[in-house]
């Protein structure tokens, strides 16, 4: 399949999903569907940097915050629409990758990923103390009750914003897997010395999965505050954002681009149906014991084990 | 200008006795991160079920808190030699310790700190002893026991260790695997059997490690998280696995925290282990007592 006609299978697929979410009618369902959508961009996302080059973040709470605070940022000095906020906190987000990036890929990747621990207990510090942002006692913002333009109710623009956003990260993800540039990322997380010394700019790449990996958890957070409208920096860093980071490419697979998806449906669904049923911390537990069954049981993931039964599955 | 000096005689006393509590937090790391290798980020969420071990003790049965971590410290040691087990099957057999092996401790420290919630709730817990609340005096320095205690048992526990290292049989082969496995294998030694009796020491330390935490401060669950990023900038600062290191790099953090709590406010200072984890990894890699 080509790019052109993935891109036109997702978007297909997309409007499968919001026709059959309108038709059901239940506000819910887009409230909850918007969280899954939210966790397949983040999972993609982390997955072009871990799955990829093999390089582990364990900052995607800090990313994905910062993408929110930024919304909050634009959101009291103008008056800028949602889609444009996104790119913007995704800018800022990368940024800060980069910055990451910079300081630790040089080293061996243990470091990076030990960086990426401390960045979020750091950018939870300077948010705490910013009052602008309000600081420890969280932001609140008003959100409008229909959409601009389509006139349709806001929690579903926002699903519709995510799935926008989903669409962009999974064509870029698989556009990644296919071209020289996936096969230089592949290189670094098979033998990062031997990549080197063949001339593959092991740095430069590294920098820019950094970066992607980082602005696409940014975009994934901007349009939080809209979701929640209150916002505090707990709940924003919460550790479970980070788990789940790594916890679906992991179970679903980190080999293509479908299995973050398949993790990010499995383990978000899985979710919100434990935290209205059961408790949320008890869903988190859940989580943290999938991701470390999977690791030591499962290590290619769901993926794994469907080739390992079907022969291959094509991608 | 006289207020401010003790002031800042204060903070530097205070950062001195906070050091040597982090060299006790930091020391397990030394050792399994430093020495050999595994990067136990769940190094401090050990740390606070060791706090825990020490509050249900202190509360239930009336222990001092350090004494329950030492009674503690086999239970600990078996923890580690366990955790080793699984790792070195499931991940560093296979080599796959990069990517699998951190997302399994990372979904480690995420467990402990999610069921230590589930049995314990979000509340601050805390212990009694006699030397938590008074205060020695010296001039116009106060030095708070319950800073000054834990501080001591860090030494101890480093000295302990630094002998155990340097003058037995074990301990010399702990260091002979941090520099070189393969000589070791020609040795006729197994490897694998001195890493798990070194992580399981490394996870042992945390017992104490938890109780003189629980001395100093209220704990819950989650604040096990504040100390990853100073326990990584300790142990590399004091050039991974060098005691003496540690011990230094750990009391240049105390006093530079203490000096930025005192002087910029407390919600600032976990910021500070985070700029001196990043300037060492860009500055200078090796730590300063580095090989």
């Amino acid at each position: 399949m080509s790019g052109a006609k993935f891109v036109l299978a997702l978007l297909i697929a997309s409007a499968a999903v919001f026709g059959v979410a309108w038709w059901i009618g239940n506000a819910y369902v887009f409230f909850a569907g918007y969280v899954v959508l939210q966790y397949i961009a983040l999972a993609t996302a982390w997955n072009i940097l871990g799955g990829y080059t093999g390089y582990v973040n364990f900052g995607t709470a800090a990313f994905f915050a910062l993408g929110a605070y930024t919304t909050v940022v634009l959101h009291k000095l103008t008056s800028l629409p949602l889609p444009v906020m996104m790119p913007i906190g995704g800018i800022v987000a990368g940024i800060v990758g980069l910055g990451t990036g910079y300081l630790t890929l040089r080293l061996r990747g243990a470091f990076f990923s030990i960086a990426t621990l401390a960045l979020a207990v750091v950018a939870q510090t300077l948010i705490t103390n910013w009052d602008f942002v309000g600081g420890s006692r969280g932001a609140y913002i008003v959100r409008p009750a229909t959409a601009p333009l389509l006139g349709i109710d806001y929690v579903q623009y926002l699903f519709l914003v995510m799935q926008g956003l989903v669409v962009i990260v999974l064509a870029t993800a698989r556009a990644i897997e296919r071209s020289r540039l996936g096969y230089g990322f592949a290189t670094i997380r098979d033998d990062e010395v031997a990549a080197e010394a063949s001339g593959v700019p092991t740095l430069r790449l590294k920098l820019l999965a950094t970066t992607l990996s980082g602005a696409f958890m940014g975009m994934a957070g901007a349009p939080l505050p809209y979701y929640v409208t209150y916002l505090d920096p707990t709940s924003s860093f919460s550790l479970a954002y980070a788990v789940n980071g790594v916890a679906m490419p992991l179970v679903g697979g980190t080999s293509s681009w479908l299995g973050p998806v398949i993790g990010a449906v499995l383990l978000g669904t899985l979710q919100q149906v434990a935290t209205v049923t059961i408790s949320s911390a008890l869903n988190l537990l859940i989580v943290g014991l999938m991701l470390v069954g999977f690791v030591i049981v499962a290590p290619n993931g769901i993926l794994g084990l469907l080739r390992f039964r079907g022969g291959r599955v094509r991608t | 200008m006289e207020m401010s000096l003790d002031l800042l005689g204060n903070a530097v006393v205070s950062g001195l006795l906070l050091g040597g509590f982090y060299a006790a937090v930091t020391i397990g790391v030394s050792i399994s991160f430093g020495m050999l290798d595994i990067v136990n980020i769940a190094h401090p969420a050990f740390i606070i079920l060791g706090s825990y071990i020490a509050y249900i003790a202190n509360t239930m049965l009336g222990i001092d808190p350090i004494v329950a971590a030492v009674i503690a410290l086999p239970a600990f040691y078996l923890l580690g030699a366990a955790v080793y087990q699984v790792y070195f099957v499931a991940f560093e057999r296979r080599g796959e310790e990069a990517l699998r092996g951190l997302a399994f401790f990372f979904g480690l420290l995420f467990i402990t700190e999610v069921t230590l919630v589930l049995v314990f709730g979000v509340d601050y817990r805390l212990v009694e002893a006699p030397y938590i609340g008074p205060s020695l005096h010296l001039g116009p320095v106060d030095l708070p026991l319950r800073l000054l205690v834990p501080c001591l048992v860090a030494l101890v526990m480093l000295g302990a260790l630094q002998l155990f290292m340097s003058r037995t049989f074990l301990g010399r082969a702990i260091l002979a695997v941090a520099q070189d496995q393969l000589a070791l294998r020609l040795m006729g030694a197994n490897p694998t059997r001195i890493k798990r009796i070194a992580f399981a020491l490394s996870i042992a330390t945390t017992s104490l490690a938890g109780a003189v935490l629980i001395v100093i401060q209220p704990v819950e669950p989650s604040i096990g998280r504040d100390y990853i990023g100073r326990v990584f900038a300790i142990c590399v600062l004091g050039g991974m696995g060098s005691f003496a290191g540690t011990l230094i790099a750990a009391i240049a953090l105390g006093i530079v925290e203490s000096l930025t709590a005192t002087f910029y406010g407390p919600s600032w200072a976990p910021a500070v282990a985070f700029g001196f984890l990043l300037i060492t990894l860009a500055v200078r890699p090796a730590g300063i007592l580095g090989r």
